[in-house]
């Protein structure tokens, strides 16, 4: 498989008893890209997202992430991933500074580098808080930036967030969006799914799902110009619109 | 007569004010949007609104009851928490029965309103599934559908599309302006700024204090700017020129959307055709959106209106 390639995937689907969640897909996605996963909600993008992190075993077909293969190397595919959940996975009942640990160790990253690490990434997004606060006392758009700054600890090439954005302000989402640009510009390839169609157009290429299945795969101002859309509100309304046709 | 009427209330976390001084009322009847930005106080506001945290300062009045009726109160409205938690271990379709029978809805009215909230929620081909197994989106409209399987006399929504795609959101807008027209007045906080277009009323909301209350049509007039849309083949170096010219700027997906007081307009739109020579673009007056006074308000500086 062509090395260039930060994931690739064939064929690849998941079956929960006989239902089919994510069926046959294939995506290509470079290094350095700003990827986007859209579709209605049970379209499939976070089990698609979780076979791609290896957290869940696919029924068939194959996906290479990073180099390795997910169904035989998924300890190694953590270490090259950062992976921000639906709800953001902190503890609310440890401080800023102890979810940062707990990160550290389930990354591996010796708790100096973590720190320094974490100061850094504080800065970038913009978190000037003490190390002490405790968590759940954070308003959401707080959390959703330390989920990412613990998503960035073990500085993994690829960053996999699903819905980072959703129940966030537009001033939050925007100061999130200019962090998700810098980090593309330093090299990071990254994912992200979102119910945001403003947030689409920001998206270097994009995926449309539908019932499991890839509809549409190509850059924003390509699919606008195929189906004479406006803008990408437009454009899924008229897509993923008939959701149980 | 108000549904609900709020004078001078405060509230605060041991040291942290998280109200001040909130005066507020909402029409019988209409939709009223609370908007604001995380931790701006709505979901204090409407913790208190349905007795389920005390008055310390103020006074607050809903449905002509007093909030110390607050027993009563609780049996006559519906309330959406944020993170409203479903049966995960019930299916689909046990967890409405459940709520329909929790607020004792006839069983012919029950299975009428199931179809209705179905035809929405696109459940009904899962109605067999185990609300864990459930996406995140699914998980959530199927709370929404359980919080409105009643008609209350009033509904207080905190949030409810978190995570709702948007053709699942047009359809939840359709369904509450059908609750409205049922005779429900609704109380809804909102991320999205479409939605609130989407309101009879909103109420801008700022770390605990109510800015502006009022018809958007009219929070609009007193607002007095005027907003341009700007496209260009490079957004990135047009955004660089206007910028420095505009008293707000803001990337709009594929458009730049500058804000520029009234009575100036004329005079710096000429400056910035002046600066934007050579650059490629297209650029209209719009009608300001929701999300255009929203950043507006909040962008500290900014937003000293009237
Ligand atoms: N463990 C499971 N058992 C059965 N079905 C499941 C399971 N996990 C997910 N599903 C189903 O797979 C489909 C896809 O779910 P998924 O979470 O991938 O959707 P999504 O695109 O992320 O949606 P959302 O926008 O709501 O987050 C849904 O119909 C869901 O109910
Ligand atoms: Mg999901």
């Amino acid at each position: 498989m062509n090395a260039e390639y930060m994931i690739r995937t064939e064929d690849l689907t998941k079956v929960f008893g006989n239902f089919t969640a994510v069926d046959k897909m294939n995506i290509e996605i470079m290094p350095g890209q700003i990827f986007g996963f859209l579709g209605a909600n049970g379209a499939g993008k976070t089990t698609a997202i979780r076979m791609l992190c290896g957290l869940l075993k696919p029924s068939s077909g194959k996906a290479m992430v990073a180099g390795y293969d997910v169904r035989v190397d998924s300890e190694a595919i953590k270490r090259k991933i950062g992976y921000m959940s639906q709800r953001f996975s902190l503890y609310d009942d440890l401080s800023i500074g102890e979810n940062i640990r707990f990160y550290s160790g389930i990354y591996q990253v010796p708790y100096k580098v973590a720190m320094e690490r974490a100061k850094d990434s504080l800065k970038m997004v913009g978190l000037d808080l003490s190390m002490k606060v405790m968590t759940g006392s954070l308003p959401l758009g707080f959390k959703q930036r330390l989920a990412l700054v613990c998503a960035l600890l073990h500085d993994p090439p690829l960053l996999i967030l699903d819905e980072p954005t959703s129940g966030v302000d537009p001033m939050a989402r925007r100061a999130f969006w200019n962090v998700i640009n810098s980090l593309a510009e330093q090299g990071k390839t990254i994912i992200v799914s979102t119910h945001f169609m403003d947030e689409a157009e920001y998206c270097h290429r994009l995926i449309i799902m539908r019932s499991g299945s890839v509809l549409v795969d190509d850059s924003p101002r390509a699919l606008k110009e195929k189906y004479g859309s406006r803008n990408m509100q437009e454009l899924f309304l008229l897509l993923a619109g008939a959701v149980n046709e | 007569m108000n549904t609900i009427n709020i004078e001078h209330l405060c509230y605060y976390y041991d040291k942290v004010q998280a109200l001040d001084d909130v005066s507020l009322s909402v029409i019988e009847g209409e939709i009223h949007g609370l908007i604001g930005p995380d931790s701006a106080g709505k979901t204090t506001l409407m913790r208190i609104l349905c007795g389920l945290m005390p008055t310390q300062e103020g006074k607050v009045s809903v449905l002509s009851l007093d909030s110390d009726d607050f027993m009563q109160i609780r049996s006559l409205i519906g309330y959406m928490p944020q993170r409203f938690s479903l049966y995960q271990d019930l299916s689909v379709a046990e967890n409405l029965k459940f709520f329909a029978r929790l607020f004792n809805v006839p069983a012919g009215e029950r299975d009428k309103r199931m179809q209705d909230l179905y035809a929405f929620s696109h459940l009904e081909e899962f109605s067999g599934r185990r609300a864990g197994a459930l996406s995140g989106g699914m998980k959530q409209k199927l709370a929404l559908s359980c919080a409105l399987i009643h008609r209350p006399r009033l509904l207080i929504l905190d949030e409810p599309t978190y995570g709702v795609d948007p053709v699942s959101r047009q359809e939840f807008w359709q369904m509450l302006k059908q609750i409205q027209g049922d005779g429900t007045t609704i109380l809804v906080s909102t991320p999205y700024m479409d939605e609130a277009e989407l309101c009879d009323r909103v109420s801008l909301i700022n770390g605990g204090k109510i800015l502006e209350s009022d018809t958007l049509t009219n929070i609009r007039s007193k607002w007095n700017r005027k907003v341009f849309s700007f496209s260009a083949p490079n957004l990135k170096q047009l955004f660089g020129v206007l910028e420095p010219l505009a008293e707000s700027c803001q990337l709009f997906g594929n458009e730049i959307h500058i804000v520029i007081p009234n009575a100036s307009a004329a005079q710096s739109l000429d400056i910035i055709k002046s600066r934007v020579e050579g650059i490629k673009y297209r650029y209209e007056e719009i009608e300001s959106s929701m999300e255009d006074i929203f950043l507006s308000y909040m962008n500290p500086g900014v937003w000293r209106v009237s």
